[in-house]
């Protein structure tokens, strides 16, 4: 296809989003949606982010990444000590902290992604889920994260129209990134780490260069909890959630963004329909996991996309066959 | 100057001397073929020139280069592309998306120009592109571009898989047990096609082979192994009367 | 130096617990190749029945571990038969999953009927007396921890070299398929070997739980963990090393927090899982496996 098409469907995929944005800006003038959906709408798009920036990792690179909780701690830390500590205007406090948040994780991906990924598989998720618990020890140890208390009267700036940009901009920079050189050279080392190697792909520095990309775009999603929750202590971090993460990755698929995106609103939506059986509400979970596992191993879509323009496609040769 | 020159190259696995005292010189444009019985260390040689194993004692020069230490990848880049005994594809990627990851070092655009889908972007990705386009047409299978690779006949399989090392541009090609379950016809497609790959691509090519009748047919040289050493070099004619060899197959 | 024996005796105290548990972790892997991340679940169940056996109904010690150990190792077959077993082949990431399913599952099922609250364990062998040799001192369940475990272990040993199951356990974490082509019941040989590492498991929760006096649903999280990381230290697939690295993870959570700091001392144990990691994959003990080309 040519770039003009390409370039087409973009604009298309952008007033669709747009027009998104409209509704949900409306539907809050209008008081439509309340503070409690809200939140609960604000907290699913946080764990799409964080879902969808493991998705990169497990599910284009084939990566065993069970520590992003770590990621999105450190994130989500350095950006209410940032809101704290700082006397910035609100719009550019937002940005600072979230991007600090993100570099943050981002830096610590790299650091531990240099010695870990040239380890295979089941070792890779070990050390990734033993360096997750290092960081929430450190959390607890520290001299300036408050310890079991944590941080408190974190600065409120996130509400759902500004998550809703942020979630935009992080699932397009990924749709954009893995459609491209890089993409593909971490699609490679999914599916066969030697012949990519053997084709000139250099894949250690591949693995490093995802996983950063990875961790960065989770601790971005931790500053959105900081700067939403207000309140911060380690115990939000736990291997649990990291588990959580992986959850939505693989009912969505692995390897589909927007097989993310849909079981990240499904399960916040089974969520709030299991609320009054909280305590059934993991066990179900499990089983749903087990389930899916077994049944259908790629998730919801395997990893295929949604596509707007595709169905449009699609719908206008249905529609051209009738008549 | 030889394009390749291995000097008193082995390797030991723990106590297991699996290749040792091996010396070839290949030159440019040569079809070399290496023989040996199972187990005598073919597949090894060619992970120690592709540097997937390091060689545990002497030295390998490529282009003048000394190789041994390098990784996989950076030997690639100067130079030599490898096929696998068993399969080794981008199975559910597509056909041309197989050759694009190969053409990875044509490709300079930064992330961020990918992101911000700027012009350096397209205009390389056209390139590349219109490049694997060709490079399939050359082997018939430019109508399979888009199919996934696992979805391709076993045949078809074999030659993206040669593809896709061309695709990296090497002065030299190895090739390991390309015939390896392939019926007749399928072969003699093989070699027509190794040599058309010669011909075309002005590359030197070692081959790693079982099937006889492919080997003496097209191979100008040959080198045999037997327990990690090489026993004899020569025209096919000659091997075909050398007695070691000879005892080696047969055993005798 | 008696501070110095003390930490020993706790060290061994501690990784014999782990010991336990890590065989459980290792010997599943060495045959299936799967991280069975449900195995600190089992702990956690078995340390609940030995609970109920001793509370409830009022039975000996004796019997209320063997009770408890038979429910894990029928409880671990079950697991291999209905989340497992159907994965066999299908991509490694995909049966972690459903392992992280299956702790998932028991976590919370036990949490739904039982509570979240914590049950305390009572003290049947008066755990607090203890032997003194000096100032150095052994309690009482220091002394019976170290004692059951050795027990098993050498038990686990025995089974392992001179049986006939044994021997079809080797065979099969050794290869599959030719296992397989000698005639060698490999499903039965995992379920037994789920079984047997299920009931080491247990045995270690039971330990765990009444030297901490607690049970509760996720206690076998944190030492399951561990535990798993002792079995990586020690080379994970290899017995020898998975008692090695429960002793060597012992030893390091014990030394730390005696002479660092209690509170980073799982910090350390997860540290020094990555360095090992780093510079030695296969662990301790490991064997070296390198992919075929």
């Amino acid at each position: 296809m040519e770039r003009k098409n390409f370039q087409k469907n973009y604009l298309i995929n952008f007033i669709a989003v747009l027009f998104l944005f409209g509704i949900i800006v409306m539907s809050l003038q209008m008081k439509l949606i309340n503070n409690y959906y809200q939140g609960l709408l604000i907290i699913a798009g946080i764990n799409i982010m964080a879902a969808s920036s493991l998705n990169l990792a497990a599910g284009y690179m084939g990566q065993l990444a069970l520590g992003h909780a770590g990621f999105m701690a450190i994130g989500a830390y350095t950006a209410a000590l940032i809101g704290l500590h700082t006397n910035l205007p609100v719009m550019a406090k937002l940005i600072v902290g979230i991007g600090c948040g993100g570099v943050m994780a981002g830096l610590f991906g790299v650091l531990i992604g240099i010695p870990a990924l040239r380890l295979r598989g089941d070792y890779l998720g070990i050390v990734t889920l033993g360096f997750g618990e290092i960081i929430r020890i450190a959390l607890y140890n520290l001299p300036f994260t408050g310890g079991a208390a944590g941080l408190k009267k974190i600065p409120k700036l996130i509400n759902l129209p500004i998550l809703f940009v942020i979630l935009v901009l992080v699932i397009s920079f990924l749709f954009l990134f893995v459609r491209s050189r890089h993409g593909r050279a971490l699609l490679s080392i999914k599916e066969d780490e030697i012949a990519a190697e053997s084709v000139g792909v250099p894949t250690i520095y591949y693995k490093v260069y995802g996983f950063a990309v990875s961790a960065f775009l989770a601790g971005v999603a931790g500053g959105c909890l900081a700067y939403f929750q207000r309140a911060l202590d380690p115990n939000k971090f736990k291997f649990m959630l990291s588990v959580e993460f992986f959850i939505i990755v693989v009912l969505g698929g692995m390897g589909s963004f927007t097989g993310t995106i849909l079981a990240g609103l499904f399960l916040a939506f089974i969520n709030e329909f299991l609320y009054e059986v909280d305590e059934l509400r993991l066990v179900i979970y499990a089983v749903l996991l087990i389930v899916v596992m077994i049944f259908k191993p790629s998730g919801l879509l395997g990893n295929r996309e949604f596509s707007l323009t595709a169905s449009g496609r699609w719908l206008k040769r249905k529609l051209t066959e009738k008549k | 100057m030889a394009l390749l020159t291995t000097e008193n190259v082995g390797i030991a696995f723990g106590g297991l001397q699996a290749v040792g005292h091996f010396d070839i010189a290949l030159e440019e444009n040569e079809l070399v073929g290496l023989i040996g019985p199972n187990g005598a260390g073919k597949t090894t040689i060619f992970n120690l020139l592709t540097g997937v194993y390091q060689p545990t004692e002497g030295q390998i020069y490529f282009q003048g280069k000394k190789i041994n230490g390098k990784k996989p990848a950076e030997i690639v880049g100067l130079g030599m592309a490898r096929t696998f005994q068993n399969i080794r594809l981008f199975k559910n990627l597509t056909v041309i998306d197989n050759i694009k990851i190969a053409f990875q070092k044509e490709l300079k655009y930064s992330a961020l120009s990918a992101i911000l889908r700027l012009p350096a972007y397209w205009q390389q990705e056209k390139v590349v592109e219109d490049k694997a386009i060709d490079l399939l047409g050359l082997f018939h299978m430019e109508e399979d571009a888009h199919k996934l690779a696992k979805n391709l006949p076993y045949g078809k399989q074999r030659k993206l898989e040669i593809c896709r090392a061309l695709a990296t541009n090497p002065k030299l090609l190895l090739l390991d047990e390309p015939a390896a379950g392939m019926n007749p016809q399928e072969t003699r497609e093989l070699m027509e096609t190794i040599g058309f790959v010669r011909d075309n691509f002005h590359l030197t090519i070692l081959l790693i082979e079982h099937d006889m009748n492919l080997v003496m047919g097209i191979c100008e040289r040959l080198i045999v192994i037997d327990y990690g050493m090489i026993i004899a070099k020569g025209t096919p004619e000659e091997i075909k009367n050398n007695k070691q060899v000879i005892k080696a197959y047969l055993g005798s | 130096m008696e501070q110095l024996l003390q930490q020993i005796i706790n060290s061994l105290h501690v990784g014999s617990i782990y010991a336990l548990i890590a065989l459980g972790y290792t010997m599943v892997y060495g045959i299936v190749q799967l991280i069975n991340f449900a195995h600190g679940d089992i702990l956690m169940v078995g340390a609940y029945f030995a609970f109920f056996g001793l509370t409830a109904y009022r039975l000996p010690f004796g019997v209320s571990l063997l009770v408890a150990v038979i429910i894990c190792a029928l409880l671990g077959m079950l697991i291999d038969k209905i989340a497992y077993k159907p994965l066999r082949n299908a991509p490694r990431i995909s049966a972690l999953i459903t392992a992280l399913g299956v702790s998932m599952f028991l976590e919370n099922g036990f949490r739904y009927l039982f509570g979240a609250d914590t049950k305390r364990m009572p003290d049947i062998i008066g755990a607090e007396k203890a032997f003194r040799f000096g100032s150095v001192r052994i309690s009482h369940m220091t002394f019976i921890t170290i004692a059951v475990a050795v027990l098993f272990m050498l038990s686990l040993q025995l089974i392992v070299h001179y049986t006939k199951t044994g021997k079809a356990m080797r065979s099969v974490s050794e290869d599959t398929k030719a296992a397989q082509l000698m005639g060698i019941n490999v499903d039965r040989t995992i379920a037994i070997t789920f079984a047997i590492g299920s009931a080491l498991g247990a045995v270690g929760g039971i330990l765990y739980s009444m030297n901490y006096y607690e049970v509760q649903p996720y206690m076998g999280m944190m030492p399951g963990l561990k535990a798993f990381v002792a079995a990586v230290l020690g080379g994970i697939g290899s017995i020898p090393g998975a008692m090695l690295g429960g002793f060597v993870i012992g030893g390091v959570e014990t030394i730390t927090r005696g002479y660092i700091s209690s509170t980073w001392a799982d910090a350390f144990v997860f540290g020094i899982l990555i360095i090992v990691l780093i510079f030695k994959p296969t662990g301790i003990l490991g064997k070296n496996m390198k992919e075929k080309v």
